[in-house]
């Protein structure tokens, strides 16, 4: 098989990790709603999946030391080629099959420069910010329950 | 000895019936649903979740609704559902220092970076039955502040720095960690294989084992350096990108036990460490692992081997709950003819002593009368 | 380094029936060694990996077996294909991997530096799939041994001349050693520790 180089003006690893790891952070809700608000809709072919199986979990003996097997974790993964030829790829936590593929088809859309900024704007940008959210208000029903210490002052007689 | 027998076809298709009756319950109630088990019984999903050693927690809540609440039977649904699958490969270590925390406390430092935080705890709780329960009452919103700046350096590299504490627990660089679901166990083994078994051991098992270490049985002067609890990311190496890609973020409990340490032939006088790393939320568990996994250190560190807990192939061995349940419950399996066997040869025993009593008593008796 | 399309290509288009379907051939191959088996699922595999070892390798590795290639294998797209498809990471050392994928004659001299099992676990060896010429024309070998009543006589072009001498060898180490696949595009032959190989058509019968 082979495919012409599409416009992939490589946006670097960093980039791509962090859109996959927001794609595999992206509810099910999220992905169709942007997928409903696409333009024009990709022709895509299945290559792989969606299909669940196990990853697993390691840990650090000690936190830091050695590596461990901690235990396995389900995880469902997809990966799907466009008629531009980009392939797209995603892995996440859980057994939801529809959301991964979508996450695929998005994956390769990212990918395209043509349509990258629709994928930033629609779906990586507004799931970045409900993270944050998330995280935030974690964080501050958490730091509420933090012990401030005070000594009282002790009499000797 | 086993012998097929047929005939119980039928009882066991009416068993599996009224099975689903009684787990259902009473049908003018309403059915407990998996968004129902997974976020008020959190806490019984999430030891499930720990000791079928899969982290899912709608099927972990969906295993828990089909066995009743029996929690060793949910554990054995998941670990079967779970050998369906292929594993798609490991994860990269997880970092516990980066940890979304929700709890953090240690028992050892009063003050310590990122301060101590209580999070959803029992703790301090007065244990009286709540009437409020009874009822659905609201529920007030948790109270909120800005969280300090900064991350919870963690306790061992505080006592680190005074070089009072021994190291994490390296591996070689190029030694993949063992894994007991895919070779068979030997002894002794290493302290990865180790942790292994004890993050997906019976809760009651390893927590009772903890208790005998504190109560003289193997006893190692513990102090809770930390506790930890909260989400790390996991990310997978994926071949097709060759780098790692995150799958986003799991729950784990982490407890790092410090314990005083008097020197021996082998180490010398300094602080050792247990660890505990479990799935979801369980501190007693993790503290209950950490313990253990100190106690089951004693040959490393030169220690006498005195107690159940230092004692690896009884410790490793028994703490698989799916496995004891396995075995002890095959016992109710029809032994019959096992049985037969055995009451014919108690038989031949009772007579055969019977009658050397008769022989031996017999001229005495015939004395007497 | 991202993958081309070459490696995403193909696979088992029915993962579980198609791998159910390739074992079923291989345990009926290995059970009655010599037995010619034919592949018939195509799986678009790239050269110079035959069709026939293409779906072995789907069939039986995963991310718990690590693969070795044969040079010629490694530098071609074969590498990324298996990883793509079955999460196997490839290894140099020879002794490291599960399964071994090679080319004969080229540098089959012994299978000494493979993993040849324990006497605890003689399970723990290295498979090893060499893709030859022909299983059907060329040089005559008389097999014997369990799952092969008296005789049978199997024709192989492209083996070495110290095949059997290493087979000998292999043998030798009982309950050690390798298992041995043998393929020729979508043909495969299996050749299990147990077998007795001797030069030559079988005499009588």
């Amino acid at each position: 098989m082979t495919v012409s180089a599409p416009d992939t003006s490589s946006p670097g690893t960093e980039a791509r990790k962090r859109a996959a790891g927001l794609l595999a952070r992206a509810s099910r809700e999220e992905l169709t709603g942007a997928w409903d608000a696409l333009a024009t809709k990709p022709d895509y072919t299945p290559v792989r999946g969606p299909e669940t199986g196990l990853v697993m979990v390691r840990g650090r003996i000690g936190g830091g030391g050695g590596p461990f097997n901690l235990g396995e974790a389900t995880v469902t993964r997809a990966t799907v080629l466009l008629a531009s030829g980009i392939a797209g790829h995603a892995h996440a936590l859980g057994t939801d099959k529809p959301k991964v593929r979508l996450a695929a088809v998005f994956d390769a859309l990212w990918q395209d420069g043509e349509t990258r900024s629709f994928v930033e704007s629609a779906i990586l940008a507004p799931v970045e910010a409900r993270i944050a959210e998330e995280d935030r208000q974690q964080a501050e029903e958490t730091a509420a329950t933090r012990v401030d210490f005070f000594t009282m002052v002790r009499g000797d007689d | 000895m086993y012998v097929a027998v047929k005939g119980g076809e039928a009882a066991i298709n009416a068993a599996h019936r009224l099975l689903a009756d009684r787990r259902r319950g009473e049908r003018s109630l309403p059915s407990v649903t998996i968004e129902q088990i997974v976020e008020q019984l959190a806490l019984a999903v999430d030891r499930v979740m720990a000791e079928a050693s899969l982290y899912d927690r709608a099927l972990a809540a969906l295993a828990v609704r089909q066995s009743r609440g029996d929690m060793i039977e949910a554990i054995f649904l998941l670990r079967a559902y779970r050998t369906t699958l292929p594993r798609f490969g490991s994860s990269e270590p997880i970092d516990t220092a980066k940890m979304h925390i929700a709890r953090r406390i240690s028992a050892t430092y009063k003050d310590l970076p990122g301060g101590q935080v209580l999070g959803p705890t029992f703790d301090y709780t007065h244990r009286l039955l709540d009437p409020s329960l009874l009822t659905d009452e609201d529920v007030d919103l948790p109270s909120r502040k800005e969280p300090l700046p900064g991350a919870s350096t963690r306790v061992s590299d505080i006592l680190a720095t005074e070089g009072l504490i021994e190291g994490d627990g390296e591996l070689p660089d190029d030694q993949p960690p063992g894994d007991l679901t895919r070779e068979p166990m030997e002894f002794p083994m290493g302290r990865d294989l180790r942790l292994q078994a004890l993050a997906r051991g019976d809760e009651g098992f390893l927590l009772a084992l903890g208790y005998s270490t504190q109560r003289g049985f193997g006893r190692n002067h513990p102090f809770v350096g930390e506790i930890r609890i909260g989400e790390v990311e996991v990310e997978l190496d994926v071949p097709e990108l060759g780098f790692a890609v995150s799958l986003g973020r799991v729950q784990v409990t982490e407890c790092q036990m410090v314990n005083q340490f008097k020197g021996s032939a082998k180490a010398p006088p300094q602080f050792t460490r247990g660890y505990g790393l479990v799935f979801g939320q369980s501190e007693r568990k993790a503290m209950s692992m950490a313990l253990v996994d100190r106690a089951l250190r004693a040959e490393e560190l030169g220690e006498d081997i005195t107690a159940p807990a230092q004692d690896e192939e009884f410790v490793i061995s028994h703490a698989d709950n799916v496995q004891a349940t396995g075995f002890v419950e095959h016992l109710k399996l029809p032994h019959y003819v096992d049985f037969q066997a055995e009451l014919a040869l108690v038989r031949k025993m009772r007579a055969d002593i019977e009658a050397a009593q008769k022989v031996k008593a017999g001229p005495l008796r015939d004395a007497a009368e | 380094m991202s993958m081309n399309a070459q490696a995403l290509a193909g696979g088992f288009s029915d993962p579980v029936f198609d791998s159910q379907a390739v074992f079923r051939l291989l345990m009926d191959g290995m059970s009655r060694p010599g037995t010619i088996q034919t592949v018939g699922i195509d799986v678009e595999q790239p050269l110079p990996l035959g069709r026939a070892a293409g779906a072995v390798a789907l069939a039986l590795c995963d991310a718990d077996t690590p693969v070795w290639l044969q040079s010629a294998m490694a530098k071609s797209g074969a590498p990324q294909w298996i990883a793509f498809h079955t999460g196997a990471p490839v290894v140099q050392e020879k002794s490291d991997a599960r399964f071994a994928f090679m080319q004969s004659p080229a540098g089959i001299c012994s299978f000494g530096l493979f993993a040849l099992g324990t006497q605890e676990y003689p399970d723990r060896s290295t498979t090893l799939v060499i893709e030859v010429a022909s299983l059907v024309d060329g040089q005559p070998l008389t097999l014997s041994g369990p799952g092969i009543r008296d005789k049978v006589t199997v024709k192989v072009t492209g083996l070495p001349e110290v095949f059997l001498s290493i087979w000998n060898d292999n043998r030798a180490l009982f309950p050690r050693g390798a298992d041995v696949i043998l393929t020729a595009g979508d043909a495969l032959l299996c050749l299990p520790r147990t077998t007795r190989i001797a030069a030559g058509e079988t005499a009588c019968m």
